[in-house]
């Protein structure tokens, strides 16, 4: 029984996904489509935090990386794979040169050098003129076509992104399913212990980190098509905080979490759009809150609650302290 | 050759301003491990509750002035401490920094929609006249912030190494195991530390306000260089987070001088990665043992 039910579920998400957009304005599609793309930015920032347990507040501007190089190399003519292939290769190369001295050393290094590297990002795309259009951005870039259809209108694009959506996840699971991903979780779980058993834990780190970092790159380079209009400031920290808060209120180190943070981060704004300037603020305080009285996101609080409403056979109280060791 | 000497005394101006955030944050890591990624909106937020008493209440400067130190004494140590960090512990991984980051932008939203979006001006401490030393002009004001700051640091160097209570906050920084075996109350100079760090805020707020003008965003960049000169100086000293910050201040006004303008900003990455590279520990710190 238990076996059918994630593959009924998971079928009964995607039906879900394709129907959302029947019969809606454009503005439902285009937050549909943008919940998708920073779905993707999350899941890979959640393999950095979640599954490898370091903090990047650099996803958006690899976002960045990914938007723009895409937006040029459209604007100058070639198809969108190339410019979406070179600006997932452009984040995984900056990513391990980023993250290797970062990850030479203990502690949260990584946050801070991250963090520096993403106001780096918007200096080079605000001072580089020639390259990026400066503050006024870049505009105009023409939609992929598949085929010979074009996406010029909002729901083929939708589904186009979709279509990407689904395959990264794919990828994304086989990543995680992987042993390699299996490695990633053993060192958030127990780094001594993944080290005892021969996994070189900075490199992996690294991985995770670049990797990550690439899923970024993608998630930009659907972003450039989307909005069509790219500009520095769609790329500041500030959103790079908003990724990291999808990961977290959502629930790092789950496989949904980021995809439901996502979906919470990108919706909130529309629900609380009656409190007008305050949204930031109540957004805030709600995750000071979630963070003191449950800090593994949304979906460990529906854990916890499935927990107390049924009861599971719980293992020996002084068992556990053996199971840490 | 003055112009030279111009530039390193105004950059040693803000960089002793900057060393009070970077000091006020290392105290807060060694004592209670909490990276407080706010620290750029506690220097940002006392000049607003320095504005609020001088407007709103129309109070004299010195009385804002001290309004402004209670009150954040009050809610960026006190309340901040009570109402975050405590019930977080003992973890204080990764969800303390979180709701720090959250904290921040409380804070910065709070700023802007009770006070309002654009730039303040605020009143200057100091007279606005220039002196000229050794043929360079440098302001009142920028020999005045450095000579202000560095009397705090001394001030509170001496508090720490002389008095009764500075020592059982260092104990507590280094082991607060056995401190408590010792018999020093941790938690309150947990407290202490966290006090300390809002008052520190406060004077350096006080300071770079009148040169940058009280904007609800200028945390962002406070932030930044409060980290890079903590970690570049050695993340477990006073001194180091003293000398960082007082680099960062010079090499920034050098780069903007004679380099150039528009990637000033860049400097703390480049700086920051190069003593990573180099020497991880911090220009003055000592390694800790490597925690796997």
């Amino acid at each position: 029984m238990r076996a059918y039910l994630k593959p009924a579920l998971l079928l009964v998400g995607l039906a879900a996904l394709i129907v959302a957009p029947l019969g809606q304005g454009n503005y439902v599609i285009y937050l549909l489509s943008s919940w998708l793309i920073f779905s993707i930015a999350a899941m890979g920032l959640n393999l950095t935090l979640g599954y490898a347990g370091q903090i990047s507040l650099a996803q958006a501007s690899f976002m960045a990386i990914g938007a723009y190089s895409t937006a040029i190399l459209t604007l100058a003519g070639w198809p969108w794979v190339v410019g979406m292939l070179l600006g997932v290769v452009l984040c995984l190369v900056v990513g391990l040169l980023l993250g290797f001295p970062a990850l030479r050393v203990k502690g949260h290094f990584l946050a801070f050098v991250t963090l520096a590297f993403n106001s780096l990002v918007f200096l080079v795309s605000r001072n580089e003129e020639w390259l990026t259009g400066g503050i006024y951005g870049l505009s105009g870039m023409p939609r992929p076509s598949v085929l010979g259809f074009a996406m010029t209108k909002n729901l083929p694009f939708y589904y186009f992104t979709l279509f990407v959506f689904v395959v990264f996840c794919g990828l994304f699971y086989g990543i995680v399913r992987s042993p390699w991903g299996r490695a990633f979780k053993a060192l958030r779980e127990n780094p001594i212990r993944a080290e005892s058993l021969g996994i070189d834990t900075r490199r992996l780190t690294l991985m995770a980190f670049a990797i990550g970092s690439a899923c970024g790159g993608l998630a930009g380079a659907l972003v450039t098509p989307l909005v069509q209009y790219i500009d520095p400031t769609s790329f500041a920290l500030g959103h790079s905080l908003r990724i990291l808060l999808m990961v977290v209120v959502g629930g790092a180190g789950y496989f949904f979490g980021p995809i439901l943070g996502a979906a919470v981060v990108i919706l909130m704004p529309e629900f609380l759009r009656f409190t007008e300037g305050y949204y930031l603020m109540i957004y805030a305080v709600l995750v000071i809150v979630l963070m003191i009285y449950c800090p593994s996101g949304l979906i460990g609080l529906g854990r916890k609650l499935r927990d107390l409403v049924r009861r599971k056979p719980v293992d020996r109280g002084d068992l556990k302290a053996g199971a840490q060791l | 050759m003055s112009e030279f000497l111009q530039v390193v005394l105004s950059g040693l101006a803000t960089g002793s301003i900057y060393a009070l955030a970077a000091i006020g944050f290392t105290l807060v890591w060694q004592a209670a491990q909490t990276v407080n990624f706010a620290q750029g909106e506690f220097v940002m937020l006392p000049a607003f509750f320095v504005l609020i008493a001088l407007h709103w209440l129309g109070w004299p400067l010195w009385a804002a002035l001290a309004f402004g130190l209670v009150i954040s004494v009050l809610v960026l140590g006190y309340l901040f401490k009570r109402l975050i960090v405590q019930p977080m512990l003992p973890s204080t991984g990764l969800p303390l920094i979180i709701a720090t980051m959250a904290l921040s932008i409380l804070l910065k939203e709070g700023a802007k929609q009770f006070y309002g979006a654009e730039a303040q001006p605020y009143p200057p401490l100091f007279p606005q006249t220039t002196m000229s030393i050794g043929g360079a002009i440098v302001s009142m004001q920028d020999i005045l912030n450095l000579v202000v700051s560095l009397a705090v640091v001394v001030a509170l160097t001496l508090f720490l190494n002389r008095t009764r209570t500075g020592r059982c906050i260092q104990a507590t920084a280094q082991n607060p195991q056995v401190a408590e075996i010792l018999g020093v109350n941790t938690r309150r100079m947990v407290l202490y530390t966290f006090l300390i760090n809002a008052a520190l805020a406060a004077f350096a707020s006080m300071l770079i306000s009148p040169v940058y003008l009280a904007k609800f965003f200028n945390g962002e960049t406070l932030g930044i260089v409060a980290f890079i000169a903590a970690i570049v100086g050695g993340f477990n000293q006073i001194r180091g987070a003293l000398v960082g910050g007082l680099l960062i201040g010079v090499l920034d006004n050098l780069t903007a001088t004679y380099v150039t303008a528009s990637y000033r900003a860049a400097l703390p990455l480049v700086l920051l990665i190069i003593i990573i590279l180099w020497r991880p520990q911090g220009l003055l710190g000592t390694s800790e043992g490597r925690q796997v």
